[in-house]
């Protein structure tokens, strides 16, 4: 048997009274490569308007229906192949697409019951599927059940009836399934065999369309989610093109979300779906750090080849924070608190031109000096920019730091990365007059350079005291900054 | 050759195998409580006394670790000692003479240490926590022992006259309730049964059974009561012994009717059940039509309320519903 299995993709059923959809678009062509869950086409019913995830990766094969046409629910519309099948050489295309796609394979012919979903379509620890509206099947493609499926639409495949079919070349969906769901048993194999059927299946030419089959087995697991900020894969390179409105009139202009917009979006939903988000702001006279900074930038430069900037002042004064209050560096686990006793410091990174977004991990950042933070900030940002981060420098991150400051922004409530309690925003440095008061106890006002920091913290674990506490340190460390500690 | 047969318990297979060995092997000696005197809790070694003397047929102090450890020692000097713990329950007190001592022995320094430990095992009436185990799965971790776990009267006696042969420590596992209640044909005689070699004990050919000591008989029961009703063919194969155990036959089986029940009288966690689904899993992939499944006593003491009891140790219905959910799968 090849390995590779043809994949139909019908018109979903978008609610019980829907018949019939229209294809509004279709994202991919012919003989392009397609993972699952991506889009492949967009649709639009009575009810809805929406796009049909890739029920499997592999290569588009076939689209059986034209951009604007309608076709019933469940008709084939598309065939992609997956594994070894992706290799093979695609069918001749049919002389008259628009001839055959108007006489559907209608569900009888094909002798397959509509399967409610597509099997690789829930992934573990996803956050649930949003719901489809109306109370039929969600918005998944579907894949058509084989004759041996069972409710689920799968066809399970045992040990010795792969070997069986394997032996004697014979094709599962020519086989009788007694098992349990239809299944095919092996005795369902012997008694084809027996009964003469070797013989008739020996000429099976290779699978047409119509037929198709299923892995035996389901395929590895799905990574694990990223953290929020950061996109499950790192976009190669080439694969980020200046986004190109696909719909564009003189009024607006639409954009489908590529593909870290979109594991942003899923992040972040369901980080507020679950942390119980507070933020709390304290103020930071960082009049000190900025002083320090001015001096020690050109020798910076000069000596270790690094731009210091304010970030690994304010990592460091965080990490070191996080020793006296570990709670904010921690993990919610069902109902458990996870305390991190390293510090995985996240780093949010604009990129894409500020249309995206990534959060780079410094890796046991409280093993580093400033010099070392200096290094990862510049480091980890250029290649989030340039694309070129390694899955493992995008997770794992324990505490996350934000840093919109750097546009002026003065405020922020930040959402809470995933597998995370806490993410600390820092805002601009801005020249205040504030009273200050002297060794004497006179009060006077001056011109400091003051920052917010603002702390959002999973109530669910993280307390208002606690987070005050956190925060008044972190604050503590950055206005009393030991200039001897600083030269390295 | 013509062996002639005498119909015997399961209790009198055993004592007769002692005897015989007795007998024949001066070196074979007996030590455990209550064994003299009194013939033993349950009466095996009734009259070993007046025919074989103190010397060899020793009443020991209600010590465990004694027992086994005197044991070891006069088989170190050559000897062939036989000893019965009155429970097999009560062995955990001798754990550290077997699994420290006596099975290590030969690996360490080259001695080997042939005891035999009798071991009256498993639940059925109302012994309770203490008396009704059946511990055979923890030994069967432990590398240098070997396990045997007779079902029938002549593999009682066959098993502990190979075990009495063996050079190495055997765990002789006889279960309480075969004792009186399981009559059947024995050699008479000279007879022994090599340890490792499983036993066909019902031929079929939907489904394998894959058990050991009086499970037999419940799945005996399960497996006629599936016939008759459906036709469901089922297959036995009883194990015979834990360690060594006999992989072939059970691959063989499991390869023939592609559809395999685990059943012990153990509880089921880390039982010996799981080593036996475990080489399927590795061994006979390809062979299988449905998931390996387990019918073994649950995770718990043995309960002393009859009812309760009864619930705990696996019943024919338990066998029948595993039967039937591979059947159907």
């Amino acid at each position: 048997m090849s390995t590779g299995t043809l994949v139909d993709v019908v018109m979903p059923q978008m609610g019980v009274s829907v018949s019939e959809g229209t294809i509004t678009r279709w994202a991919k062509a012919v003989g392009d490569s397609i993972e699952a869950d991506e889009t492949i086409v967009e649709i639009s019913t009575d009810k809805v308007d929406t796009e049909v995830p890739s029920p499997a990766s592999g290569i588009i094969r076939e689209l059986l229906a034209e951009e604007g046409e309608t076709v019933p629910v469940n008709t084939r519309i598309a065939v992609i192949a997956t594994g070894d099948a992706a290799s093979e050489p695609a069918p001749a295309p049919a002389d008259e697409p628009a001839a055959q796609a108007t006489q559907p394979a209608s569900p009888e012919d094909t002798e397959t019951a509509p399967a409610p979903e597509a099997p690789a379509a829930g992934q573990p620890g996803e956050p649930p599927a949003p719901e489809a509206p109306g109370p039929g099947p969600s918005a998944q493609a579907q894949t058509q059940a084989p004759a041996n499926g069972d409710a689920e639409g799968r066809a399970f495949v045992s040990p010795v009836v792969a070997r069986m079919l394997a032996e004697h070349k014979l094709d599962i969906n020519r086989i009788p399934g007694t098992g349990r769901g239809g299944r095919v048993t092996k005795k369902d194999v012997q008694a084809f065999i027996d009964s003469g059927g070797q013989a008739a299946a020996a000429p099976a030419p290779p699978p047409p369309p119509e037929v198709h089959d299923v892995p035996h087995f389901a395929p590895p697991a799905e990574p694990a989610p990223q953290p929020p900020a950061a996109p499950a894969q790192p976009a190669a390179p080439a694969a980020a093109p200046a986004p190109a409105p696909v719909v564009a009139d003189g009024e607006q202009e639409i954009y489908q979300f590529n593909t870290i917009r979109k594991v942003i979006a899923r992040h972040m939903r369901h980080s507020l779906d679950t942390a119980a988000h507070v933020t709390t702001v304290i103020e930071v006279d960082m009049t000190g750090v900025v002083n320090l900074r001015r001096r020690w930038k050109p020798e910076y430069q000069r000596r270790y080849g690094v731009n210091l900037t304010y970030i690994p002042f304010v990592a460091r004064a965080t990490i070191d924070a996080i020793g006296r209050w570990p709670w904010v560096n921690a993990e919610v686990q069902g109902e458990s608190a996870v305390i991190k006793k390293y510090v995985n410091l996240g780093m949010a990174v604009a990129v894409d031109d500020a249309k995206g977004l990534m959060v780079p991990v410094i890796h046991r950042a409280e093993e580093k000096n400033l010099v070392g933070l200096s290094r990862s900030v510049v480091d980890l940002a250029d290649r989030a920019r340039t694309k070129t981060l390694t899955p493992d420098e995008m997770s794992g991150g324990t505490f996350t730091i934000t840093n919109p400051g750097v546009f002026g922004a003065l405020i922020g409530t930040p959402i809470i990365p995933e597998g995370q309690v806490a993410i600390l925003d820092v805002e601009a440095i801005v020249k205040r007059p504030v009273v200050v008061t002297d060794e004497h106890g006179n009060d006077a006002i001056a011109i400091r350079s003051m920052m917010f920091l603002c702390l959002s913290y999973d109530h669910r674990l993280v307390d208002g005291a606690y987070a005050a506490q956190f925060m008044a340190q972190v604050k503590e460390n950055l206005e009393s900054w030991d200039e001897n500690a600083f030269g390295l | 050759m013509t062996t002639t047969t005498t119909t015997k318990t399961y209790l009198q297979a055993i004592s007769d195998g002692l005897r015989e060995e007795m007998r024949r092997d001066g070196r074979v000696f007996l030590i455990g409580e209550d064994i003299g005197v009194y013939g033993g809790a349950f009466k095996v070694t009734q009259g070993f006394l007046q025919e074989f003397g103190e010397d060899r047929v020793i009443d020991s102090p209600l010590s465990e670790t004694a027992i086994v450890g005197s044991c070891t020692g006069a088989a170190l000097m050559g000897m062939r000692p036989v000893c019965e713990m009155q429970f097999s329950d009560f062995v955990s007190c001798a754990f550290d003479q077997l699994v420290t001592v006596a099975a290590k022995q030969h690996y360490r320094v080259g001695t080997p240490v042939p005891i035999v430990v009798r071991l009256p095992s498993g639940g059925g009436f109302s012994g309770g926590p203490f008396h009704s185990q059946n511990p055979e799965g923890f030994f069967a971790h432990c590398p240098g022992l070997k396990i045997a776990c007779p079902a029938t009267p002549a593999d009682a006696k066959g098993l502990i006259v190979q075990a009495i042969r063996d050079p190495n420590p055997v765990l002789f596992f006889e279960h309480k309730h075969l004792y009186r209640r399981i009559k059947g044909e024995v050699p008479d005689g000279e007879h022994s049964v090599e340890l490792g070699q499983a036993r066909l004990h019902r031929e079929g050919s939907d489904i394998s059974i894959i058990t050991y000591g009086a499970m037999v008989y419940t799945a005996e029961e399960a497996a006629q009561q599936a016939e008759e009703r459906d036709g469901t063919s089922v297959e036995i194969v009883d194990l015979r012994t834990v360690t060594p155990w006999d992989r072939q036959a059970v691959l063989e089986s499991a390869a023939k009717t592609s559809k395999v029940i685990v059943l012990h009288e153990d509880t089921h966690t880390s039982g010996f059940g799981a080593e036996i689904a475990a080489t399927i899993a590795e061994e006979a992939f390809e062979d299988l039509d449905g998931p390996v499944l387990r019918v073994t006593a649950p995770d718990t003491p043995v309960p002393f309320s009859p009812p309760l009891e009864k619930a705990f140790l696996p019943q024919t219905e338990d066998v029948l519903a595993a039967i039937d959910k591979l059947a159907s799968y």
